[in-house]
């Protein structure tokens, strides 16, 4: 029996007989050849065969898992197609008098090493699309049969180096439990598979595939991220009572889904789902979200490889809005500059990103991009409940000007009659202090607030979280914070045509729900797995307690006292984190 | 053989989407159209070669191509070039 800890890339509990998946050495022959004809067909025979093969995984990954995976394939494809691909292999046997497979592998490895050679994800992506096509047509040259994951005759825990998008295709999936691997993180390939199969998955453990045998029996604790091989009966019997009780778990927390989230004397918060791409719209339904509490737009930006035109973003945002025709969906305009930068949009370095030329600062000097985006969310707005919501505000100033910026959208749309939800609701980030502090002068510009606590903890304590010796100074429980929050829902609470939400990580933290609540938050927006949970803590706890420990949490000295605090009297309460 | 020169305007030059757009009407002549960048040429039909060309915005290259539809697969990619790719 041993233990291996990794990285959490899915939730779950599996026990199962392990498969090692590994891929087959494939050694080529590096002698002359001297008979080029059939080293040619032995070529064109393979090709042909890898075109068969990559057409059949990619119709099963489009039926399985959608078009984005299917198109993978499609790339695979173009690249079996490609003239200096083929025409470098066969100048390689004709000119150099090498066989087939090394031809095959000489030419990858040359492909390879230009892609992997420039710094940009997309053609690192490119490289490892290029080594996985160049990988099946040596196999197929060589006769080589990879070990088959579309046929297992057990349930089994996947051991592997890592998934390729070609492996976890064409993969049995009623008979894989869970996936074990030697690199990955949380947004590998691999992690993403797991987690829409809705499978545990511990990722990044150097060797495992040295360390484990298939059939060893392995148990993958994706709560708490650790690898059992070969447990004990006690050891077992007590996973299964883990397991049962995550299950049992998830269960009573499905069987909220239809409820409201309301308190035990009858206030009524909403609870949200905060998304980056419309692939994560289902996951916040099936949790029970109410609406869309932030679209990260960025992503749309990000994982476009041009600047995404208006049809497009309109496409994007309708399906939003579509999802939730009785939920409110708040569209966060373009937050780029900081961390997050885009491959077609030049941005000079900074000496301070975080301080420098952010979100909608960077719409003021961008306005074309920003009207664009827009023009999209307006069009998109006769489809459902659509607010427009501002980042980075630090005055009204601010406001005001983007507001000028949308009238004159509208006036476009307008002369064209293109129509519109004319009384479109309007809202800022609250994640600069000054905003938090001035709120109720914003208030006169706005509809509603957003509390984001990451970046509103960041530029009030002036603490990189990132920087490991000062990231100890970051903590959304430290009364400044409570204060500023405070000083927001006070503005809003006391308007009937506003209100206050937070779409930061606080908001989806079961030790801050009561907090929360507590201090006047109308609505919480978070990841969607974390809605059923929040939202059971809601409706334990009465609204007059949980106003009452905020009006103590905000006297305490430090984040420290907080959430002991907090802590000691969820206890009281009989409530579980 | 018909030639043309031609200087890429778009934000991310042949990269990407744009790449396989330049690569796929390429695709649908007949002719045999290659990309010289500073004296190397490039298949166009290879959206391999054209990525790793490395043809950036402001690059200037000339368009050679050979066969019955010479002319034509050349205007096509000399258009699809000055529109931007649709940007």
């Amino acid at each position: 029996m041993f233990v291996k800890e990794g990285i959490i890339a899915s939730p779950g509990i599996a026990i199962a007989k392990a498969f090692v998946y590994e891929k087959s050495v494939v050694e080529v022959n590096q002698n002359k050849v001297n008979d080029a004809q059939r080293e040619l067909e032995r070529f064109h025979c393979a090709l042909k065969e890898s075109h068969k093969q990559i057409e059949t995984i990619r119709l099963k990954a489009v039926s399985e898992f959608g078009d984005e995976e299917g198109a993978i394939f499609e790339a695979h494809a173009m690249v079996l197609e490609d003239p200096e691909f083929t025409d470098g292999v066969e100048a390689e046997i004709n000119d150099n008098h090498l066989s087939a497979d090394y031809a095959v592998k000489i030419v990858t490895d040359r492909f390879c090493a230009i892609f992997d050679q420039m710094d940009d994800p997309y053609f690192s992506a490119r490289a490892l699309d290029i080594k996985d096509v160049g990988m099946r047509v040596l196999q197929n040259i060589l006769g080589i049969v990879q070990a088959d994951l579309s046929r297992l005759d057990e349930d089994v825990i996947i051991i592997a180096d890592d998934l390729t998008p070609s492996d976890t295709a064409q993969m049995d999936k009623k008979r894989v439990k869970g996936f074990v691997t030697n690199i990955g993180s949380r947004t590998s390939h691999t992690a993403i598979i797991a987690r829409s199969l809705e499978i545990p998955a511990v990722l990044g453990l150097y060797d495992i595939t040295k360390t484990v045998k298939t059939g060893d029996i392995v148990v993958v604790d994706g709560l708490e991220g650790k690898v059992t091989v070969n447990p004990n009966a006690e050891q077992t019997e007590n996973f299964k009572i883990e397991k049962k009780k995550y299950q049992e778990y998830r269960k009573e927390l499905e069987e909220l889904k239809d409820f409201e989230a309301i308190t035990l004397d009858g206030h009524k918060v909403e609870l949200v789902g905060n998304i980056g791409e419309t692939n994560d719209i289902d996951g916040v339904i099936k949790n029970g979200g109410v609406g869309i509490g932030l679209f990260r737009t960025e992503f749309l930006y990000m994982n476009s490889d041009t600047m995404p035109g208006e049809e497009k973003q309109l496409a994007a945002y309708r399906s939003a809005l579509e999802a939730f025709p009785n939920g409110p969906v708040i569209i966060r305009t373009l937050d780029i500059g900081g961390d997050k930068k885009l491959p077609y949009l030049s941005m000079d370095d900074e000496a301070n990103p975080f301080l420098g030329l952010r979100a909608i600062r960077l719409c003021f000097k961008e306005v074309e991009l920003f009207k664009i985006q827009l023009r999209a969310i307006l069009r998109a707005s006769v489809y459902g409940n659509a607010y427009i919501m501002f980042p980075m505000i630090s005055s009204i100033t601010e406001v005001r000007q983007a507001k000028a910026i949308l009238s004159e959208c509208m006036k476009e749309l307008d002369e064209v009659n293109i129509p519109y939800d004319k009384k479109i609701k309007i809202g800022v980030m609250i994640e600069i202090p000054s905003a938090a502090i001035a709120a109720d002068i914003i208030a006169k510009e706005v509809d509603f607030f957003s509390i984001g606590t990451n970046d509103l903890c960041q530029y009030t304590l002036a603490v990189d979280r990132m920087n490991q010796d000062v990231a100890y100074l970051y903590d959304p429980f430290n009364p400044a914070i409570l204060r500023l929050v405070r000083l927001v829902t006070n503005v809003s609470n006391n308007q009937t045509n506003c209100f206050t939400g937070m779409c930061g990580e606080m908001a989806g933290d079961p030790m801050a729900a009561i907090l929360l609540l507590g201090l006047g938050l109308d609505e919480f927006s978070m990841s969607a797995f974390s809605i059923p949970k929040i939202k059971k803590i809601i409706r334990s706890v009465r609204y007059e307690d949980a106003k009452a420990i905020a009006q103590t949490a905000l006297n305490l000295e430090t984040g420290e006292e907080v959430t002991n605090y907090i802590l000691a009297e969820m206890k009281k309460l009989e409530i579980d984190i | 053989m018909i030639k043309k020169e031609v200087t890429v305007l778009n934000v991310t030059g042949l990269h990407a989407r744009p790449a396989s757009m330049f690569v796929q009407t390429a695709g649908k002549f007949k002719s045999k159209i290659f990309v010289i960048k500073e004296g190397n040429s490039i298949n166009a039909k290879s959206i391999m070669g054209i990525m790793a060309g490395g043809i950036a915005q402001g690059t200037t290259i000339e368009i050679q191509a050979e066969g019955e539809d010479e002319t034509e697969a050349v205007d096509a990619l000399i258009q699809l070039i000055n529109d931007k790719f649709g940007e």
